[in-house]
């Protein structure tokens, strides 16, 4: 379904991609683990055209989306849920939603599917959202991601800050997701949030996917983490 | 005349300018707000709104408001035409980085500038107003017109606040204006957006010039003038706050026009510098100011 091979990223004169490569299949969850800066939020970044790769490819579905502009690649099915949620805060919560909505063309649908999954955000819809608590603001961030409908979903560290009862909620979405067919691509580094939500694991490091492997083996072999990331 | 109705004329030249004021600041404003880029060449819009105006207005001759509604349509939507151009032309060639288009919007004043000189030339040029009627007060007569440019502003701020606030469009605007690269992320095509609103915010300035010609002709220098005032507008409001530039644009319109009618238009217009700044050192971020990523 998405297909990353030998992306190449500078940020300035510095590369945060050394030849990244990833697979992702339908309705899979594949999780990035590494270091800070080993290159996974660029990777994520690269996906959705918002850091240009010089080279290397990103196909989706077999058609090549790196040489689109950047807002062409959510209206072929990305959903993005950036690091720090990134919501427009001086927005009510239907703006946000709103802007979600705008590469939809029966948008009804699509915010009643994602307002399914989080009803709390129906009460909330004429809040401003910089005023929700750090849960329903990640909460939010997803339902803006899913108001595209996409097939793939990048999830950038959504549990991050969140307390225990709101990782459970955003673990179950995202459970709740790939058994609807959604492929995700989740970068978190909560490894028991990995072993319970993730197919496979991919191990970044220095801008390249060092191994990937079923979650399976990460749970066979804890050693693993700390001989990739240094945790464990 | 007794201080009472001094004070009421002088009010009313205050609300005049503030009118102006406003609608050119706001433009500026939404320019900067959306695609931090500084405009120095805004008040080259300004004028050629003016000059349109009379050039339009000289070809519809058969009645004065003929010419003059006229040319409130047309000379704003050629002053735009000009504004995207150039969008397209300079400032997305560079990337829309900061430092390069104030070089490059300095380059386009002076290549505004001298190319009016050189086509419409060095004189200030009237545009007969839409109509002459004057309002009778028991202390002094006021020109109708003057309340009609007050009124016509207002309607158009009204507009651009429904526009913002309450449109597809606008949440466009405001959502790229608050981050751009996450508007991206959601199938925003900011270039377009940046389009658009230079050109608005030149039509801003094009209608407000279009309003004020009646009363102070066309010239092509006439644009250095308002540019400074709506740069301080702009830096007292907050850069980017549209709220901020309205509340400002009425505060230095008319102490402008209040102190220009009791002093001189000097002190006025040092009075508002010193406002301003008083600001940059106590509230750099302007009364209103929005932070942006």
């Amino acid at each position: 379904m998405l297909e990353i091979s030998d992306l190449d990223v500078y940020h300035g004169s510095s590369q945060t991609l050394k030849g990244m490569s990833l697979t992702l299949g339908k309705g899979e969850v594949l999780c990035l683990l590494g270091r800070n800066g080993a290159g996974k939020t660029t990777t994520l970044r690269a996906i959705m055209g918002l850091a240009r790769a010089q080279r290397g490819s990103v196909r989706l579905d077999g058609a090549e989306i790196s040489t689109l502009p950047a807002h062409e690649v959510p209206r072929r099915g990305i959903g993005y849920v950036p690091q720090g949620r990134r919501l427009f805060s001086e927005l009510t919560v239907r703006e946000n939603l709103e802007i979600g909505l705008m590469t939809r063309r029966s948008p009804r649908r699509v915010l009643d599917e994602a307002l399914a999954l989080f009803p709390r955000l129906q009460e909330r819809l004429g809040q401003v959202s910089g005023t929700l608590s750090g849960g329903e603001q990640q909460m939010l961030a997803t339902a803006r991601a899913l108001c595209i409908d996409p097939s793939v979903i990048l999830l950038d560290e959504p549990t991050e800050g969140l307390m225990p009862s709101m990782i459970a909620t955003i673990r179950d979405v995202i459970v709740t997701l790939r058994d609807h067919g959604k492929a995700i691509v989740l970068v978190e580094q909560r490894v028991e949030a990995v072993l319970s939500v993730a197919d496979r694991v991919c191990f970044v490091e220095n801008g390249r996917a060092q191994a990937t492997m079923p979650v399976q083996d990460l749970r066979d072999d804890p050693s693993l983490l700390s001989r990739y990331v240094g945790v464990g | 005349m007794a201080f009472g109705p001094f004070l009421l004329l002088a009010t009313l030249e205050g609300l005049l300018q503030a009118a102006v004021l406003t609608l050119t600041a706001l433009g500026l404003s939404l320019v900067f707000g959306v695609m931090r880029v500084v405009n120095v060449a805004h008040g080259e819009f300004y004028m050629l709104g003016a000059v349109f105006a009379w050039w339009v207005a000289s070809m519809f001759g058969m009645h004065p408001a003929v010419g003059f509604f006229v040319a409130l349509i047309v000379s704003p939507i050629i002053v735009g035409a000009i504004a995207f151009a150039s969008e397209r032309l300079i400032l997305k060639r560079l990337n829309y980085d900061p430092e390069s288009t104030i070089v490059a919007t300095i380059g386009m004043l002076y290549i505004i500038q001298q190319t009016t000189l050189l086509t419409y030339g060095p004189d200030a040029r009237p545009v007969p107003a839409p109509f002459y009627y004057r309002i009778q007060l028991p202390w002094f007569g006021y020109s109708g017109y003057n309340l009609f440019v007050i009124v016509a502003a207002i309607v158009m701020l009204v507009a651009v606040w429904f526009v913002l606030s309450r449109t597809r469009l606008g949440l466009i605007m405001r959502a790229t204006q608050f981050d751009r690269e996450t508007a991206q992320a959601f199938g925003i095509p900011i270039e377009r957006v940046y389009a658009f609103v230079f050109a608005a915010g030149a039509m801003l300035a094009a209608i407000a010039a279009v309003l004020i010609v009646p009363i102070r002709q066309a010239h092509y220098l006439m644009g250095l003038d308002p540019l400074l005032l709506s740069f301080i507008v702009v830096i007292l409001g907050g850069l980017g706050s549209l709220r901020g530039t309205v509340v400002a644009a009425l505060l230095i319109g008319l102490s402008d026009g209040i102190i220009s009618v009791f002093f001189s238009p000097t002190l006025a217009k040092m009075i508002s510098t010193l406002l301003v700044a008083l600001v940059l050192v106590f509230k750099p971020e302007g009364l209103f100011g929005a932070k942006a990523r």
